[in-house]
Formats: structure tokens, C-alpha cells, sequence
């Protein structure tokens, strides 16, 4: 069994402007030890699929289908129950560490907290396990600093801290949405090789929300591709890097400059990301897919289907006709 | 080689920090925000400037648009010192420097349209020009960097963030400018969109022969686009180079943490790449090392790293390192392609 299934989750936020259909029949699983990648543009439902699973959609969002932790579902579970799920067996990290962190409270106060709630431990030796925690994330002169307030820490530490709290009760998943793009890029390699330690050590599966292909390429073992709150293509990050099989994923590693490669004009991706609350009826990326076919296309959402064993694909072309 | 068209020297730019509730008297402790840079921009070259944040980039591309008044040093625009402008000259200069931002609707007035935001600093410095002229250079330039000209009357909400940086570009372009100094503007767009403004700004520069400053803290991005890169730590210049030697053979030791911090997106050649992981953290402007600013976390430090600021080692070809230990690196895994 794996560790977390996801089968046809649908999120969907209700506007003023009708409803907006973030997230669109996304399944996947991830096992225990596994790193998953879920890669997508800003509004690729990459981070709503990742805050429906913990159940933080905001309130005009609903969420339907069927998110298994462990064979337990959690769709549908009241916030009391869910916060037993959060931090003690998933835990997560956000995008902005100063956001995430309380700017009033110390530190110790706000790590304690989660060890005193959830594993019952008293107030000293939940400092002192915060303080081994900090250590562990290679925060300096952890036993002194750990009273310190967050904006005493630079960004990239705030991080650190934010990892060292969601991993306290020691979960056996980690959701990190897009953890280093608030960061300098040598802060960046920081945290992708403590995260890469994390999952060595402890042996947590770790979910890796981004929109960086090269972070992708060093860290996951797979690779989803979400376009439009759809998966377009899934696969192991070798295949999905050196054999893309969707003209998106094509077109997106073709997009990106390289530092490694001489200068040739960049390959571009026409139009712009979708609207949301307006998708087209069929795939959502023909607008803008090079390889269209009119009617088919436009027309009728591809299945996602399986091939090659163990990848998965949303598109009428033929695998050979995506080259 | 022909004049620059920019001339920048010992450029430093200072802030005055006091802290809060500190005495009127007591004096203000002094950021550096920029210390004594030195470069030339040649007609028609673009100049990258990469750095992390904190490092001044900002501050310098500010200096040079005249905006953040330089506490020392000259910025010589075709051969007048900034600092020495009179009204008449400071007018001529912001017409032929021009800004894009970063962010790019924060960048554009919400309560105007399109066409009002990209013809205003055309009816600002050429008030005479009449309105049929206006209106039909506006309509060109849109259709120039890729928007109907038919969205004209539509206001910058409508748009998508790439949409809105093509308007910013060309509102920047309006006036024929010599220079176009562009901070960050793609770290706000996704990697599709990306591609496409990027594409355009090199297809504006080719077309138009402008000269460009492009900052940014995404090396690949800088690489692509520029023809020469300075790398800045602190409001230091810690190397420049061509972008191929830089990227191929950096020999700063910064230049190279920064280069082998850069992910690949290609899984064989990301398992190769060593991330030279610095220690520490980046030190306050307000009271930056002694000697080199970078010494603190640099793998090769000595104790004479501390004495003196090091001097500019010239290797030949416009390249210059600031650092005395000096040694070319090969820190990329291959380089296919």
C-alpha cells in the first residue's frame, strides 16, 4: 500500500466571478521513502492539491475525491482530527518563511508547542528536542538562539527553523511548497542538501512542490507535471527530463535557459497560462500547444493514461508524434 | 573600441541608517550599499549584474538611472558626469536611460489605461507632439513587442504579468532610449512567459541597437542575455568577465560557489554537480568585514584577506577578479551544446 493515495481530487474555490476549478481530477501515490516532484506554472493547482491533502484550503474551497493517508482518508475529517494528521504524520513547509513563522512569539515557545500538544512532553525536554532539532537543521549555537524571535534570523535560517518545526514529531511525509523560492541561490543549495540529508536520516517521503526544473533534476525520484489543475504527464524525473512525452513538458524544458549550455535562441511556449475559471473544454494546454489537432484537441479532455508500464500521460498525439 | 556609452567609476553609494529613537546628533551609522565600482557599458552591449539580495544591484542600476544620489565616484553617460547635470542635461538623461521593473503591475498605474501609460513619457518630454503622431507610435510599439494594439484602452488589471512587463517595456521604449536598465524583470514571471520576455528583450536590443544593464539574481537568465557579467557581493564588484569566461572559467571564489549553486535541469548532470556549500551567513552592510567583504565565508581565506581590500587583478579581455588566490575553476559538470 502506499503511503499517501490520491484518487480524482477536484478543488474548486467559489468567486464572485463563478466557480473556479483549481485542482481537476488529479490522482497520484507516492510511497514511504519516495520523493515526488509536482512541477507546474502559478495556477497549476500544484500548491491547492498539496493544501487540500492537509485540509488549509481557504473557506470558499471545497474538495472532493478520495485523499488516503495510510489507507485512513482525510477528506472530510473535522479540523480537531485533521490536527492530529498535521505535523505527527505529514508535515509541511511554505514558500515564505517569515510568513509562516509567528513574528510575537519566541522560537522555543512556537517549536515546544508542537511537541507539547501533540507527543504530551513537558515543557523542558520539548525545548530540549527543539533545541536537538535546530542542531540537526546546522542552525549555529542552537541552545542560545533557540529563545531568539524570527525576525532575528536571516531568511534562509527561517527556513531551517520552519524545517526543524514540521519535522519534530517525525512524519512520515513532508510537503514542501516551493521551499527555496524566497532564496538566494547558494541559500537554495543549503536547503535542497539539508532536505536531501532529511530524507536520508529519517527516511521521510518528501513531496517537492516547485516550478524549477532544475531542482527537480537533482532531488526527485518522480516527476508530475500539472498544467491547467490536470496532470499532464508523470513519470520517473529521468524520463520525464530526457524522454518528455507531452508537448507541455517538452516545451517547458526547452523554455528554461541553461547554464551549462552555449547560447541559442530560447524555445518559448506561445500564450500565456491559463485563466482558470474559464478552461477550454478539452486539454487545457491546446490554446497553446504547437501540435494541436483542432478538433479532437479542443474538443475532448484527454484520459490520462498509462504507457510504458509505469508512466502516465494526458494526450491524444501518439507518444512518437511528441519528439 | 569606440567610447562607452557609460562610464562608471569608483562609484559608491552610501545610506544613512540611524536607529530608531537614536539623538538628532548622534551620527548616522553608514550602509554601503554600492563601494567604488568601476565599469564601462560599450554602445550596444548588454552588461549583467548578478548578485544575491543585499548585494547592491538594485542601488547600482538606482545610481545610474540618477534616482539614488552616488555619495562618491562619477557616472559618466556619455561623457557628462551625472553628478554635474544641470536641469536641462537631467532631462536629456532620463530620456535616454529607462527603466523596467521588477514587479510588473506594481509598476503600472492602476487607474490609467494602457495607452495613456505607455504614451505618458513621450507627452511628457515631447509635449508638442501631436496627438495623431502619439497615438500611431503607441500602436506600433505595441504591436512591436507583442500586444493588439487593439487592448489600447484596457486598464493594466486585465492583463497577465507578462502582458503587463510588455508594457512596461514599452512605455520604456517610447522615447528611443540609448540605455535600458532592467532589475529583475522576469524573476516575476513563470518559465514559459519567461522565455518569451526574454526573447524579446534581446530581439529589442538587436533591432534597436540599445545598450542594456540587466540585473538579476537567475545566473542562467544573465548568462543567456548578456554579453558581460558583473558579479557583486556586498556592493562589491568580485568579478567580471565575458559570460562565456565567466561561466566556464570563473576565478573568483564566489563566482565560483555561485555558479555550482545553480541546479541543471538534467538529472545525469545534476547527480555530477558538488554544490560548494558556503558557510555562514552574509555578514550587515552596516558593518561589513575589513579587507575582502567576502573573507568571512570564503574557503580560501587567508589572514592578509583581512588588511587590505584586494586590489582588481586585470587578466586581459575585460576580465577582472578581486581576489589575490585567483585560480581558474571548471565548475560546470560539461559543456554540451
Amino acid at each position: 500500500m502506499s503511503l499517501l493515495e490520491i484518487k480524482d481530487l477536484n478543488v474548486t474555490f467559489t468567486t464572485g466571478d463563478g466557480d473556479v476549478n483549481a485542482v481537476n481530477g488529479v490522482s497520484f501515490d507516492i510511497d514511504a521513502g519516495e520523493t515526488l516532484a509536482i512541477v507546474g506554472e502559478s495556477g497549476s493547482g500544484k500548491s491547492q492539491t498539496a493544501f487540500a491533502t492537509m485540509g488549509l484550503l481557504a473557506r470558499n474551497g471545497r474538495s472532493s475525491g478520495s485523499v488516503k493517508f495510510d489507507g485512513k482518508e482525510l477528506l472530510g475529517l473535522n479540523a480537531s482530527q485533521l490536527n492530529k494528521v498535521r505535523s505527527q504524520e505529514i508535515g509541511m513547509i511554505f514558500q515564505e518563511p517569515m510568513t509562516s513563522l509567528n513574528p510575537y512569539i519566541r522560537i522555543s515557545e512556537q517549536m515546544a508547542e508542537v511537541l507539547t500538544l501533540h507527543k504530551g512532553m513537558s515543557k523542558s525536554d520539548a525545548i530540549k528536542e527543539s533545541v536537538r532539532m535546530l542542531d540537526a537543521v546546522r542552525i549555529p549555537d542552537a541552545a542560545n538562539r533557540v529563545r531568539s524571535f524570527p525576525h532575528e534570523f536571516s531568511g534562509g535560517m527561517r527556513q531551517r527553523i520552519m524545517i526543524a518545526m514540521s519535522l519534530l514529531c517525525q512524519p512520515k511525509l513532508l510537503i514542501a511548497d516551493e521551499p527555496t523560492t524566497a532564496l538566494d541561490v547558494t541559500v537554495q543549495a543549503q536547503i535542497m542538501d539539508l532536505l536531501g540529508d532529511i530524507r536520508r536520516d529519517f527516511g521521510t517521503a518528501i513531496i517537492l512542490i516547485t516550478h524549477d526544473l532544475g531542482v527537480v533534476a537533482g532531488f526527485c525520484d518522480r516527476t508530475l507535471v500539472l498544467y491547467g489543475g490536470q496532470i499532464m504527464e508523470e513519470g520517473t524525473t529521468d524520463d520525464i527530463f530526457y524522454q518528455p512525452s507531452h508537448p507541455y513538458t517538452k516545451g517547458l524544458l526547452e523554455a528554461v535557459p541553461r547554464l551549462d549550455r552555449a547560447d541559442t535562441e530560447l524555445a518559448t511556449i506561445a500564450g500565456e497560462p491559463p485563466d482558470m475559471s474559464r478552461l477550454p473544454k478539452g486539454c487545457p494546454f491546446s490554446p497553446r500547444c504547437a501540435q494541436v489537432i483542432e478538433g479532437t484537441c479542443l474538443g475532448q479532455r484527454p484520459p490520462l493514461a498509462t504507457f510504458d508500464g509505469h508512466r502516465r500521460r494526458a494526450c491524444h498525439l501518439a507518444v512518437s508524434e511528441v519528439a | 573600441m569606440s567610447d562607452p556609452l557609460l562610464s562608471v567609476r569608483d562609484l559608491s553609494v552610501t545610506f544613512d541608517v540611524r536607529k530608531q529613537g537614536a539623538w538628532p546628533w548622534t551620527p548616522a551609522n553608514k550602509l554601503h550599499a554600492v563601494s567604488e565600482m568601476s565599469f564601462d557599458l560599450q554602445p550596444g552591449e548588454c552588461l549583467g549584474v548578478v548578485g544575491e539580495s543585499g548585494s547592491g544591484k538594485s542601488t547600482l542600476a538606482r545610481a545610474i538611472v540618477g534616482t539614488v544620489p552616488s555619495s562618491n565616484g562619477n557616472i559618466l553617460f556619455e561623457g557628462a558626469d551625472l553628478a554635474n547635470m544641470d536641469v536641462r542635461q537631467r532631462r536629456v538623461h532620463r530620456r535616454d536611460v529607462q527603466m523596467i521593473f521588477q514587479d510588473p503591475l506594481a509598476a503600472l498605474n492602476p487607474r490609467m489605461t494602457v495607452g495613456q501609460i505607455i504614451a505618458e513619457p513621450l507627452i511628457t518630454h515631447e509635449p508638442s507632439t501631436p496627438r495623431a503622431e502619439v497615438k500611431k507610435r503607441v500602436a506600433s510599439l505595441m504591436e512591436r513587442v507583442g500586444l493588439l494594439p487593439n487592448l489600447v484602452n484596457r486598464y493594466p488589471h486585465e492583463f497577465s504579468g507578462g502582458q503587463c512587463q510588455r508594457i512596461g517595456i514599452a512605455r520604456a521604449l517610447i522615447l528611443n532610449p540609448k540605455l535600458i536598465i532592467c532589475d529583475e524583470p522576469v524573476s516575476a514571471l513563470d518559465v514559459s512567459v519567461q522565455a518569451q520576455v526574454v526573447n524579446l528583450l534581446m530581439e529589442l536590443q538587436r533591432d534597436m541597437g540599445l545598450s542594456m544593464i540587466f540585473i538579476a539574481h537567475d545566473l542562467s537568465v544573465v548568462k543567456h542575455i548578456s554579453d558581460n557579467i558583473i558579479v557583486m557581493y556586498l556592493g562589491r564588484q568580485m568579478e567580471t568577465a565575458s559570460s562565456r569566461t565567466l561561466t566556464t572559467a570563473p576565478e573568483h571564489p564566489y563566482t565560483q560557489a555561485l555558479i555550482s549553486s545553480v541546479p541543471i535541469p538534467d538529472p545525469k548532470l545534476e547527480a555530477q554537480r558538488v554544490p560548494a556549500l558556503l558557510e555562514g551567513e552574509l555578514p550587515s552592510p552596516l558593518a561589513p568585514p575589513s579587507g575582502c567583504v567576502f573573507r568571512t565565508r570564503c574557503p580560501k581565506a587567508q589572514a592578509s584577506c583581512a588588511g587590505d581590500r584586494p586590489a582588481l587583478h586585470d587578466l586581459g579581455n575585460g576580465h577582472v577578479v578581486a581576489c589575490p588566490f585567483h585560480e581558474p575553476v571548471q565548475v560546470l559538470a560539461t559543456q554540451a551544446g
